[in-house]
C-alpha cells in the first residue's frame, strides 16, 4: 500500500478485507447469453489495486468492456448504486474517455459473475479509484478503435479522433464506429487484451464529466419500474420470515415447530440458532413464525442499557494498546500553558436506517447459488455465503440490484445467507426482506463513543497543546487539522453492548464534533471570533479556502456577535477534512428562551473534493449529507434495556423530515487542478459542531453530547 | 380468513381470494408483482408504500385487504401512459429528486394526492402536505423544487 492509499483508508472499517484470492473468469460464452454478441475487451486493473492484491498474484487482467455489435457498450463494475450516483458518474467517466453519448452506454455493477474485483463501495473510494479506473479503461478501448481503423483503412492513426462513437479523419466515405470494432471482421483481430497506459482526458477538455449529467435511468425510478432488492421476483418463488431472539445474547433452548410445519404449503427450518419459514406468502410465513415464536424458550443474558452507555465504554477499553500518535512534548507544553481546558463529549449509536431494509432473493440450482441482495460488500457476502454453505467460489453468484440506500450500513450479507438457508429447505427461491424493526435492532449501528479533548492556549491566544482520546468510536479524522507544534491523539477501542460497523464518514462526525466544539469553548477563553480563531491556526490552505468561503456565504463577519446574555438567534461554525475533501459549516439557529427549544434555521456550507466531476450529483450529496447528519446532531439516538432496542421504529427514532429541513445553501468549491475525490461522506460531518456552537452563541450553555440536547435545551 | 374480493386496479377489474387481513401492500407486491409502492415500515411512517385509492393517497401498509372490497386502486405503475411520464414524474425527473429513489414512488402519488387539493400549493403547504414522507437520503431540497415544477407543469397542462 503506497501512501495516498493508506491516508484514505480507514483501518477501523474491520470489515475491510482482502479481495479473492482465485478468481474464475465466466466464459466468453455466458457473456454473450448475457449481453448479445460483440467483443469483450480486458483491461489490466490499474496499480492502486494490484497493490492491495498479494504481492504473489500476478496484476490481473480483467474484463472490463463489452461492445455489442449494435455498438452499444457495457462497462462492467464491482461498485453499487445505492444513492450516492455512482453509475451516473462512472457512466460519464466512461461517455467521456470513449467519445460516444451518455445513452449508449450501460454499466452492468456488482454481479460477481461478470464484473472486475474493483472492492466494494465504502470509503468514498469510487471517485479516487473507480473512475480512473474506468476512464483508463475506456480511453485504451478508445485508442483500440483507432488503431484498428488506421489499419483498416491504413491511414496514420495520429490523424484520428472518435466523436459520438465514430472515427473522424477518415477521409469522406469512410465510416468507422465501435459497432464495426464489434463485428465479425475485426473481432477476431481483438482477442486481445488492451494495453493500459493510454493517457485520459485532461480535466481542461473534459466535455461530459464537470457537467451537472442527470441521473441515469431516472425513468425507470419515478415509474417504479426499477427493481430494487426487496422487488426481485423469481418463478416459483416463496417468501421467508426469521424468528429473531426477544433480547441480545437469548440463547433458544426449545421450541416446537410442529403447528408452524402443520401450516399448508409452509417450509420450517431449525438450524442450530437459525429458525426460519419460508411460503407463498408474507403473510403465510408470518402465521408459521408466530406460531413457533409461541412456543419458544429463550435464556436471556444481562446487557448494559443505554442509560449508563458512557460509563460502560470507558470502564471496558480494551486492554490492547490504545492506537495512539503523539508529535512535540504535549505534557510540558500542558504544563507551561497560560491556560488549559478539558472537556468530554458523548456520542450516541445511531442506525443508518437505510429506507430500503436488508433484502435478498436467493435461488440453487445444480448446486449453485445465486442471491441478489443490497450490500455495499458483493464480495464480501459472496465469501459469507461460500464460507456458511461450504460453496467453492463459482458455485456462488452475488448480484446487486441498485439499492435503496446504504450509508455505510449494508456491509455484511446476514439476509443473504437467510435467503439462501430458507431456499436451500425450500428447494425454490426465497424473498427475505428484513422489517424496520428488525433492521433498528440486528443490523449494525454507528458507535457510539466518549471522546476527552484537552486544549492549552499560550498567553496570546494561541493553541500549543492538543490532546484527543476517543474511546470506542473510531480513529478516522482524530488527528486535528490545526497548526499545533505539540499534540497525542489516542484511540481505545472498547468492549461496547452494539453491534457496530462503518457509517456515512463515521467516526469523523465525532471526531469533529468534539474538536469543532472544543475549538469553539478556546475562542470563547480566548475571547477571539471562533472564525478568526481557527484561521489563526490553521496552515492547510484547502481547508482555509473552505472555511472562509462558507463564512462569505453565509455573512459570518457581519452576523457574529458574541453573546453577552441570552440571545434569540445564535450562529455557530465548523470546518473539518476527511477521505481528501474539505468541508466547512455555518448554521444559524433561534432559541425559545421559555419553552427551552430551539430549531435550525439556516446553513450554508462550502465543500471542496478536487476536480467537480457532477455538480448536480455534488450538491444533491451535500444537501443530503447536512440533512442527514441534522438527524444525528439533533433527534437521532439509539436507547436500549434489558437487551432490547426501545426505539425500533420511526414513530420512535426520529429521522429528519421536510419540516426539519433549514434554508440549505452550499458552496462547491471547484479545483481543476487537484485529482477528484469522493463526496458522499464528508459533507456529513460539519453541521452537528456548528449547531452545537450556534446553540452556545445564543445561550451560553454548552451540550456536549450527541445528539445536542440536555436538560434545558432541547431541539424541536 | 379467505375472502373473495373485488375491486379496479389499476383500472382493470380484479377479483381475488385470499386472506382479508392481508396488506394491501403485501397482495400487491406479491400477488400483482406490482413492485412500486415498498415497504419502508410497516407502520404508517415513511408512506413509502402509498398507493391512491379512490383518488386518495392511502398508506398500504396500514391497509387490510378487506377495507378495499368495490374500491378503485391506483398505483405508481398506473401513471406513465405510452411511455409519457406523467407531470409529475417527469418534474421529478428534471429537477433528480431522487438519491437511491427508494421514497420516490411514494412521494410522486403523495404530490399528486397534494396537487389535486391544492393546484399552487405554498413551500409551507408542500413541506406540511409531504411531512409524512421519509426520504432517507434526505433529498428534501431538490424534491421540494420537484413539486413546485410539478405544479407549474400541471397547471400549464390544463
Ligand atoms: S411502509 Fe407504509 S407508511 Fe411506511
Ligand atoms: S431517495 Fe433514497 S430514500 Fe429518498
Amino acid at each position: 500500500m503506497n501512501a495516498r492509499e493508506l491516508e484514505f483508508t480507514e483501518p477501523e472499517r474491520y470489515e475491510l478485507y482482502e479481495g479473492p484470492y482465485y478468481h474464475f473468469e465466466i466464459t466468453r460464452r455466458d457473456f454473450v447469453q448475457v449481453l448479445g454478441a460483440g467483443i469483450l475487451l480486458s483491461i489490466a486493473l490499474p496499480g492502486a489495486f494490484a497493490q492491495r492484491s498479494r504481492a504473489d498474484r500476478p496484476v490481473r487482467l480483467a474484463q472490463r468492456l463489452h461492445i455489442g455489435a449494435d455498438g452499444t457498450i457495457t462497462v462492467l463494475t464491482s461498485k453499487v448504486e445505492v444513492g450516492q450516483g455512482s453509475r451516473t458518474q462512472l457512466t460519464q467517466a466512461a461517455a467521456e474517455e470513449l467519445r460516444v453519448p451518455i445513452e449508449r452506454i450501460r454499466f452492468v455493477m456488482a454481479d460477481t459473475a461478470m464484473v472486475p474485483d474493483d472492492g466494494g463501495t465504502a470509503g468514498s473510494r469510487t471517485t479516487p479509484s473507480t473512475v480512473p479506473a474506468i476512464r483508463k479503461g475506456c480511453a485504451a478501448a478508445r485508442q483500440l478503435l483507432i488503431d484498428t481503423a488506421a489499419t483498416a483503412f491504413e491511414v496514420d492513426a495520429k490523424a484520428l479522433s472518435v466523436r459520438d462513437g465514430v472515427v473522424e479523419g477518415l477521409g469522406a466515405g469512410r465510416k468507422f464506429s465501435y459497432a464495426d470494432l464489434a463485428s465479425e471482421k475485426h473481432a477476431k483481430a481483438l482477442e486481445r487484451d488492451v494495453a493500459p497506459g493510454v493517457a485520459v482526458t485532461e480535466v481542461a477538455h473534459w466535455r461530459v464529466l464537470g457537467t451537472p449529467v442527470p441521473r441515469v435511468a431516472a425513468a425507470d425510478i419515478v415509474t417504479g419500474a426499477h427493481r430494487y432488492p426487496s422487488d426481485i421476483r423469481r418463478p416459483g418463488m416463496l417468501y421467508g420470515r426469521v424468528l429473531r431472539r426477544p433480547s441480545y445474547g437469548a440463547e433458544l433452548e426449545e421450541i416446537d415447530l410442529t403447528a408452524a410445519k402443520a401450516l399448508q404449503n409452509v417450509t420450517a427450518v431449525r438450524d442450530g440458532d437459525f429458525v426460519g419459514f419460508a411460503a407463498a406468502t408474507s403473510f403465510e410465513a408470518e402465521e408459521a413464525r408466530d406460531a413457533a415464536a409461541k412456543t419458544a424458550k429463550w435464556k436471556t443474558a444481562p446487557h448494559p442499557s443505554s442509560e449508563e452507555l458512557y460509563a460502560h465504554l470507558r470502564a471496558h477499553a480494551s486492554s490492547q494498546r490504545p492506537r495512539r500518535d503523539a508529535r512535540g512534548t504535549p505534557e510540558e507544553a500542558f504544563k507551561g500553558a497560560a491556560r488549559t481546558l478539558r472537556e468530554t463529549y458523548n456520542i450516541a449509536y445511531i442506525q443508518h436506517a437505510p429506507m430500503e431494509p436488508r433484502a435478498a432473493v436467493a435461488e440453487w440450482s445444480d448446486g449453485k447459488l445465486t442471491v441478489w441482495t443490497g450490500t455495499q460488500q458483493p464480495s464480501r457476502v459472496m465469501d459469507e455465503l461460500q464460507r456458511t454453505f461450504r460453496l467453492s467460489r463459482d458455485q456462488v453468484r452475488v448480484i446487486v440490484p441498485d439499492t435503496g440506500g446504504g450509508f455505510g450500513g449494508k456491509h455484511s450479507g446476514e439476509v443473504a445467507v437467510e435467503a439462501a438457508r430458507l431456499a436451500q429447505a425450500a428447494k425454490k427461491p426465497v424473498s427475505v426482506r428484513w422489517s424496520r424493526e428488525d433492521e433498528f435492532t440486528w443490523a449494525y449501528f454507528r458507535p457510539a463513543g466518549v471522546i476527552d479533548v484537552a486544549g492549552a492556549l499560550d498567553d496570546k491566544g494561541m493553541l500549543v497543546a492538543w490532546e484527543h482520546v476517543n474511546f470506542n468510536s473510531g480513529p478516522s479524522a482524530i488527528a486535528t487539522p490545526y497548526a499545533v507544534a505539540n499534540s497525542v491523539t489516542e484511540f481505545k477501542s472498547c468492549d461496547q453492548p452494539l453491534r457496530s460497523g462503518s457509517y456515512r464518514a463515521l467516526a469523523s462526525t465525532a471526531n469533529a464534533f468534539a474538536r469543532e466544539s472544543f475549538m469553539d469553548e478556546l475562542a470563547a477563553a480566548a475571547d477571539v471570533d471562533p472564525l478568526e480563531f481557527r484561521l489563526r491556526q490553521l496552515n492547510n490552505e484547502r481547508l482555509r479556502g473552505v472555511l472562509v468561503a462558507a463564512a462569505e456565504k453565509f455573512g459570518w463577519k457581519s452576523a457574529w456577535k458574541k453573546n453577552s446574555s441570552a440571545q434569540k438567534v445564535g450562529i455557530g461554525l465548523a470546518c473539518g477534512t476527511e477521505k481528501g475533501s474539505y468541508v466547512a459549516c455555518c448554521a444559524r439557529i433561534k432559541v425559545n428562551q421559555s419553552a427551552g427549544t430551539f430549531k435550525v434555521l439556516d446553513v450554508c456550507e462550502a465543500f471542496e473534493c478536487g476536480a467537480i466531476q457532477n455538480p448536480a450529483n455534488l450538491k444533491a450529496q451535500v444537501e443530503g449529507c447536512i440533512i442527514q447528519g441534522l438527524g444525528g446532531a439533533l433527534t437521532e439516538e439509539m436507547r436500549f434495556k434489558d437487551g432490547k432496542i426501545l426505539n425500533a421504529k420511526f414513530s420512535q427514532y426520529h429521522v429528519p423530515r421536510f419540516k426539519d429541513v433549514p434554508k440549505v445553501e452550499t458552496v462547491l468549491v471547484n479545483r481543476p487542478d487537484l485529482p477528484s475525490v469522493g463526496a458522499g461522506e464528508t459533507p456529513i460531518i460539519g453541521i452537528a459542531p456548528a449547531i452545537a456552537n450556534a446553540l452556545y452563541n445564543a445561550t451560553q450553555t454548552r451540550i456536549r453530547s450527541l445528539p445536542i440536547r440536555d436538560a434545558k435545551y432541547k431541539y424541536s | 380468513m379467505k375472502a373473495s374480493l373485488q375491486f379496479t386496479l389499476n383500472g382493470k377489474p380484479q377479483r381475488v381470494t385470499t386472506e382479508a387481513k392481508r396488506t394491501l401492500l403485501e397482495v400487491l407486491r406479491e400477488d400483482f408483482d406490482l413492485t412500486g409502492a415498498k415497504y419502508g415500515c410497516g407502520e404508517g411512517q415513511c408512506r413509502a408504500c402509498t398507493v391512491l385509492i379512490d383518488g386518495n393517497p392511502v398508506r398500504s401498509c396500514l391497509t387490510e385487504m378487506s377495507e378495499v372490497e368495490g374500491r378503485k386502486i391506483d398505483t405508481i405503475e398506473s401513471l406513465s401512459q405510452n411511455g409519457k411520464l406523467h407531470p409529475v414524474q417527469q418534474a421529478f425527473v428534471n429537477e433528480g429528486a431522487m438519491q437511491c429513489g427508494y421514497c420516490v414512488p411514494g412521494m410522486i402519488l403523495s404530490t399528486i394526492a397534494l396537487l389535486k387539493r391544492n393546484a399552487s400549493p405554498t413551500e409551507a403547504q408542500i413541506v406540511e402536505g409531504l411531512n409524512g414522507n421519509i426520504c432517507r437520503c434526505c433529498g428534501y431540497t431538490n424534491i421540494l423544487k420537484a413539486v413546485q415544477r410539478a405544479a407549474q407543469l400541471s397547471r400549464e397542462a390544463k
